[in-house]
């Protein structure tokens, strides 16, 4: 089962070293970590997507509190929410280029580079998206493909500033 | 005021109310130690080996209770810590460590005695720091020491660079920050309600306690609750003296060289109130079997421990001494007649009996209880054997008296941590056990021990080899013994000797007591090699990984 978890985290430096070490000492999976600042400088904030049962994952969860610089964790499984992950594709294109521009555009993908011989696209979506875009570009070739760990919010008001806030108070 | 920033450090030090540090200097450490020559409120002990500091300070802390601080210099200086301070991350010690660097503007580069003693000691610390900007280094010791002591203690190590030490800030001094009070939640209050519950309606329930209830000192509630309920305590390696050795509801030890009694009383239990450990695998065996056919109640104040190795049916995370006074206020006490029938039968029953016929540790921790009664003991131990045979046999009757590298098995801790307790504690007895092994490792802080004139008597169960490697190879590698025969080629009276320290070898039980009524009088240290066969093992001894009534047959 994966999870996906949505961490908070003081921007100091180290923070994603002493995140990523956490993860690889305990023996915890992780499919993907995806780290970046927020609109408050002082703050980063990690997505993890998390492989496990749930009690791997609760465990998961307390061992990311007792880092001293997590500030909030937010388990975006749990809740209504958004996530996405971007992907470019390098796929091979000459003849069949227009069965391959079709499918971009099924899945809404940007081409950002095209040469005679080849294209790359852009797309971005949850996991899945992504994954099936993968699997229909491989019998055209698929060349080269990189993609970033999934980020992610809750939908609505909700926020992780409050999960922080309701953490202080229990 | 404008000062150093090596001069803070030592201000900080003093805010936080540090009387005595342990350190070794170098290149890069030398603003503070500079500022050390300026403070006469300060002591510094100055070690044999960086790792001789790291475990004083952790033995100084186990001790009273206060943080240990430690000082080394950059590069061979900071790795030498890092055993010590891994030791006191497994046992959960407060520690601060403050590390020399090399300049700001060469890190990175390979300077001389650099090393990226942040990343190593990552694993190892509580958290840890490197201060680049000497503004913010008041506020990072500050804050090291608060992390170093709060919720669940470890250890801390800040890492400063020359420069930052000897560039100048305005310096203001603060007292030490309180600690926001933890309050039972509604949620934890539910939680203790069904403990109590869980507890009304067992017939056969225990309580196993940890070096939590040390830490949190907590051994108070414990004997409240315990008394109140009529409820057997059993304890771990780490929770030694969080119970009195001799009450009647002790039953000793529980574990892999637990007490057979104490083992029994948990597999046998339908109810065990868990309180400040962690269900360590030398605790618990077989952990699938461990919980089952029972509820398990687990308290501690790591959120994280609760269903970390054994899942609870009741988890309650806090401080142990709030949530034990409320569970003491709401539990009602239960007759558990025939409960204590069946535990005192194997009390009886499964008594180990101790050879008489030649000189062994058994006998030698026997006659130390009786030697020390009414005095005022701190006990310090080793790895390996002597270690086991001293948690089975001596009675630990208070918190802080038995200090032992419990998480880490850390051979070599004994000596030097001795040294830090008695630092701690100048008005206490410090024993200190060791075997020849570990004697060997760290035995070189006779000279600090020396130097100091500090009273400990080091007790050295001489069997002339890794006796817990050779019980090892001798229960589960065929008796190949391999790399655990130590031959007799050192006599440890000659060595302590040439410290200057007194020391005595002794054969029977008889030249055994002598020796040590002698070395309990003297203002001195004393050292005293107790030699014994090599064929000796320690029993019982649970099978690894196995349920808490399967013994290997030695």
């Amino acid at each position: 089962m994966k999870q996906v978890l949505s961490v908070l985290v003081q921007n100091q430096p180290g923070v994603l070293v002493r995140v990523a070490s956490m993860f690889s000492r305990r023996g915890f999976n992780i499919d993907s970590l995806a780290v970046g600042v927020t609109q408050d400088p002082d703050y980063s904030r990690i997505t993890a997507v998390v492989c496990g049962d749930q009690a791997t994952v609760d465990q998961v969860i307390k061992q990311l509190d007792k880092i001293v610089e997590v500030v909030a964790i937010q388990n975006l499984s749990h809740t209504s929410s958004v996530t996405r992950g971007l992907a470019l594709l390098k796929v091979r294109a000459n003849e069949r280029r227009t069965e391959v521009l079709k499918l971009a555009e099924v899945f809404r993908a940007n081409v950002v580079d095209i040469q005679e011989n080849s294209l790359t696209l852009e797309v971005n979506g949850d996991d899945e998206k992504i994954n099936a875009l993968a699997e229909l570009l491989m019998p055209f070739g698929l060349l080269e493909m990189i993609r970033t760990g999934l980020i992610g919010l809750t939908r609505g008001d909700n926020t992780i500033y409050k999960c922080e806030e309701i953490d202080e108070n229990d | 005021m404008k000062m150093s920033g090596a001069k803070a450090i030592v201000e900080c030090l003093l805010e936080q109310g540090v009387d005595t540090v342990f350190g070794y200097p170098g290149g890069m450490i030398l603003p503070l130690y500079d500022a050390l020559h300026d403070t006469t409120a300060l002591r510094h002990v100055l070690t044999v080996h960086e790792q001789g500091a790291a475990h004083a300070a952790d033995g100084y802390a186990r001790a009273s209770g206060r943080v240990g601080v430690c000082i080394a210099t950059s590069g061979p200086g900071a790795t030498n810590l890092v055993t010590g301070l891994a030791t006191a991350y497994m046992d959960s010690v407060p520690v601060v460590a403050i590390t020399g660097q090399v300049p700001t503007d060469v890190i990175g580069q390979d300077a001389f005695q650099e090393i990226d003693i942040v990343g190593m000691t990552m694993a190892v610390t509580k958290h840890n720091f490197q201060v680049k900007d000497v503004n913010k280094l008041p506020e990072v010791i500050r804050y090291a020491f608060r992390i170093a002591r709060s919720g669940r203690p470890g250890p801390v190590l800040v890492d400063v660079p020359r420069n930052v030490q000897t560039a100048k800030i305005d310096f203001y001094n603060l007292s030490p920050q309180c600690e926001g009070e933890w309050h039972l939640g509604a949620g934890s209050i539910n939680l203790i309600d069904e403990a109590v519950k869980a507890i009304k309606e067992a017939e056969q329930p225990a309580i196993i306690i940890g070096g939590g209830v040390i830490n949190a000192e907590a051994h108070n509630e414990i004997k409240s609750l315990a008394e109140h309920l009529h409820m057997p305590v059993v304890s771990t390696l780490m929770g030694l003296g969080g119970f009195p050795g001799s009450h009647p509801l002790f039953l000793g030890m529980t574990g892999l060289h637990g007490h057979k009694a104490a083992n029994n009383v948990i597999h046998n239990a339908d109810t065990i109130l868990a309180i400040g450990c962690r269900f360590s695998d030398r605790v618990t065996g077989d952990r699938e079997q461990y919980g089952a056919q029972k509820t398990v109640i687990h308290i501690d104040v790591d959120p994280a421990e609760i269903d970390k190795n054994v899942m609870a049916h009741i988890g309650i995370a806090g401080d142990l001494k709030k949530i034990l006074i409320m569970l003491n206020e709401r539990a009602a006490a239960k007759d558990f007649t025939n409960w204590w029938e069946v535990i005192r039968a194997w009390q009886t029953d499964l008594e180990i009996e101790v050879d008489e016929s030649r000189l062994n540790a058994p006998l030698v921790m026997q006659n130390i209880v009786e030697q020390t009664k009414g005095i005022d003991t701190i006990f310090v131990t080793d790895v390996g054997q002597h270690q086991m045979w001293a948690a089975q046999y001596l009675k630990i009757e208070k918190p802080r008296t038995w200090l032992t590298s419990g998480g880490l098995g850390t051979m070599g801790f004994g000596l030097p941590a001795a040294m830090g307790a008695q630092f701690a504690m100048p008005d206490k007895k410090v024993i200190h056990f060791a075997g020849d092994g570990g004697m060997k490792m760290t035995g070189n802080e006779l000279y600090t021990i020396a130097a100091n004139c500090l009273p400990i008597i080091s007790i050295i169960i001489n069997n002339q080899g890794l006796g817990m490697i050779r019980q090892l190879q001798h229960a589960f590698y065929n008796k190949r013994y391999t790399a655990c025969i130590l031959p007799s080629k050192v006599d440890f009276t000659m060595y302590a000797k040439s410290f200057g320290i007194h020391g005595v070898n002794v054969d029977t039980l008889a030249e055994f007591k002598t020796a040590f009524r002698r070395a309990l009088q003297s203002k001195q240290p004393e050292v005293i090699v107790v030699n014994i066969a090599s064929e000796n093992l320690v029993t019982p001894m649970m099978l690894p990984g196995a349920s808490l009534d399967d013994y290997v047959d030695l």
